[in-house]
């Protein structure tokens, strides 16, 4: 265990839920205290949970191409709620439709994400930047 | 001949039962003003002579109280965030059969502060993160709380990384360590808290209610009435291990101030498919609703249900309404039979008091659309396939059409995302023995069991 908490889920109306069991397996094996609020999760879940866990990062998926309009407001709902220097990790099938990654890349940097992940991503990348980000050593 | 009694110390009333072991038995139950102010031995003595007046040969083996008097037992619930461990908080104080004052939620503030002077409760319970979650928020109330006058004992049932840190703080308030609340995110665990707040009841405020008199005479169990109530629910709903109960049931408790619901049941979504939401739900859970009762907050039910609503139900006028609710105000002891406006309007109230408490107890069920069609989401208990209700309480009991007053604990049609029980039997407790059964419950739950079974009777069958 590296004594570091995220909470993971995927958001909106999405109920993917294979992809986020095999995340939440992975971030645990690599030392995470996993707080996994499952499929369907709202911005204020994620919120609410990191900040009584007291959570370093929020990882988002999303799946079914509405990752853009459920993900608007997010950094700015946890800035409001006094979380808002928390690390914001994204990833999935985020937009409908033949939008360059690059693209899409941007519009969530610029939501305020510090991490944007394309389909088909796995886990070890995540896990690495994310230990990279929080300064945990193996 | 032998019998054990049972005594409810209530803010008016104290009543005691007396029940006949042998016979697995009521013998007889009484009641007389409670005397709190002087000598709270003179009321149970003239509610113990009335009874004896009727029965000679009483002799009595046993005697157990519960105790709602001077304002019940008064709590303030402190927690982080309002879904969650304030949540968690408001349902362990709850269970243990406390009046929640007031539920706070993230730092407090000065006003907060005074406020919970004003409250002067008889216990707080102080809570706050998930072990090993945030820390700052119970460390910062603990310091408010220290710096407060009151007395009153303090249960720390937070983060578990900053207990010890946390109680340093309080180190000049009497405290009780114990379990957090929530200790993972969504898992509930208000059982050690629920222990703790009883044993501090038992401990402190049995002195402060001026309890302590009838200490000495009953050798067994005092415990706040609400408490009693609901060991009498789950006793019922499960059975004995010699005795199966009658099932998943909802126990309904119209009274003067408050209208409280107690749900004996899983509550799991009765239909496949459905995702669930939202804090896990106790199997017995209570409920306490202060705006729903029928005398002393009336005029906050009227106000948070509307007056249109009232005079739907009531089937009388504005002016009347407004006559009767002025005139409750100053009689809030007032009963009647012949006064046919009043009983409209006290089944009115009743009515209101039972629909709204019910469906704030109940889960609701959602539907949302998503690119794969329509999910269903339920936050709450499902008790849609609960077959038993009951109905307690002076305004259920008392009222002449305590059928249709109970009926509005049902699935109502109009409200197809209100998770109420589809149809049932509905019973009542003409005898007002719940509590006195949830205290005998203690020491013989086979007799408590088979005297409810005897003594609540079915009123009504709804297919």
């Amino acid at each position: 265990m590296n004594n570091k908490k995220i909470v993971l889920g995927v958001i909106g109306a999405d109920v993917h839920a294979v992809g986020n069991k095999i995340l939440a397996y992975a971030f645990e094996k690599a030392g995470f205290k996993v707080i996994n609020l499952g499929v369907m999760v709202s911005q204020e879940e994620y919120i609410k949970a990191a900040i009584e866990t007291g959570a370093d990062a929020i990882l988002v998926s999303s799946l079914y191409g509405h990752g853009e309009l459920d993900c608007r407001g997010l950094r700015e709902k946890c800035k409001e709620a006094g979380i808002g220097d928390i690390l914001l990790y994204v990833g999935g099938n985020l937009v409908v439709g033949k939008t360059p990654f690059e693209e899409v890349k941007q519009k969530f940097l610029d939501m305020g994400f510090n991490k944007v992940y394309p389909p088909g991503t796995l886990p070890d990348i995540s896990i690495k930047d994310l230990k990279e980000d929080l300064g945990v050593n193996d | 001949m032998e019998a054990v009694l049972l005594i409810d110390f209530g803010s008016t009333y104290t009543k005691v039962t007396a029940v006949d072991l042998e016979n697995k038995a009521i013998i007889g139950t009484s009641k007389a003003f409670t005397t709190i102010e002087s000598d709270i031995c003179e009321g149970l003595n003239n509610a113990l002579d009335k009874l004896k007046s009727q029965h000679k040969d009483l002799s009595i083996k046993e005697m157990f109280a519960c105790s709602s008097a001077a304002g019940g037992l008064r709590m303030v619930a402190i927690g982080l965030v309002p879904d969650l461990t304030a949540e968690a908080a408001k349902r362990a104080a709850l269970s243990a059969g406390a009046k929640v004052m007031k539920v706070f939620s993230y730092e407090l503030n000065e006003s907060e502060a005074e406020e919970i002077e004003n409250i002067r409760p008889d216990i707080i319970l102080l809570t706050g993160g998930t072990d090993g979650g945030n820390k700052e928020v119970i460390l910062h109330n603990a310091k408010i709380l220290a710096s407060l006058e009151t007395k009153a004992p303090i249960i720390i049932a937070g983060n578990k990384s900053v207990q010890e840190k946390v109680a340093d703080i309080l180190s000049e308030k009497e405290i009780t360590i114990c379990e957090n609340v929530m200790p993972e995110l969504d898992v509930l665990n208000i059982e050690s808290a629920r222990l703790a707040i009883r044993e501090v009841f038992l401990r402190r405020i049995v002195y402060a209610k001026g309890l302590s008199k009838v200490k000495d005479l009953i050798e067994g169990i005092i415990m706040p009435t609400p408490s009693a109530v609901l060991a009498a629910a789950k006793l019922l709903g499960e059975g004995t291990k010699k005795e199966k109960g009658i099932g998943d049931l909802i126990v309904v408790d119209v009274g003067g101030a408050t209208t409280d619901i107690h749900s004996v049941a899983e509550g799991l979504p009765s239909k496949g498919g459905v995702l669930l939401k939202g804090l896990p739900e106790p199997f017995v859970k209570r409920t306490v609703e202060g705006d729903l009762g029928v005398r002393y907050s009336a005029d906050a039910l009227v106000c948070t249900c509307g007056i249109d609503e009232l005079l739907n139900k009531a089937e009388l006028s504005e002016d009347q309404i407004n006559e009767y609710q002025q005139f409750i105000k100053a009689n809030p002891g007032y009963i009647t039979d012949s006064d046919e406006i009043f009983g409209k309007f006290d089944f009115g109230l009743a009515s209101l008091a039972v629909k709204n408490a019910t469906k704030r107890h109940v889960g609701t069920i959602e539907t949302h659309y998503t690119p794969f069609g329509a999910t269903y989401v339920q936050t709450g208990k499902d008790l849609t396939t609960v077959r038993n209700i009951i109905g307690t309480g002076g305004p259920i009991i008392n009222c002449k059409r305590a059928k249709e007053v109970l009926k509005e604990s049902l699935f109502d049609p109009l409200e197809p995302t209100v998770l109420k029980p589809m149809r049932g039997k509905i019973f009542i407790d003409s005898k007002y023995i719940f509590a006195a059964m949830g205290l005998l419950a203690v020491k013989y739950p086979d007799i408590a069991l088979s005297i409810m079974k005897n003594e609540i009777k079915l009123i009504l069958e709804v297919d």
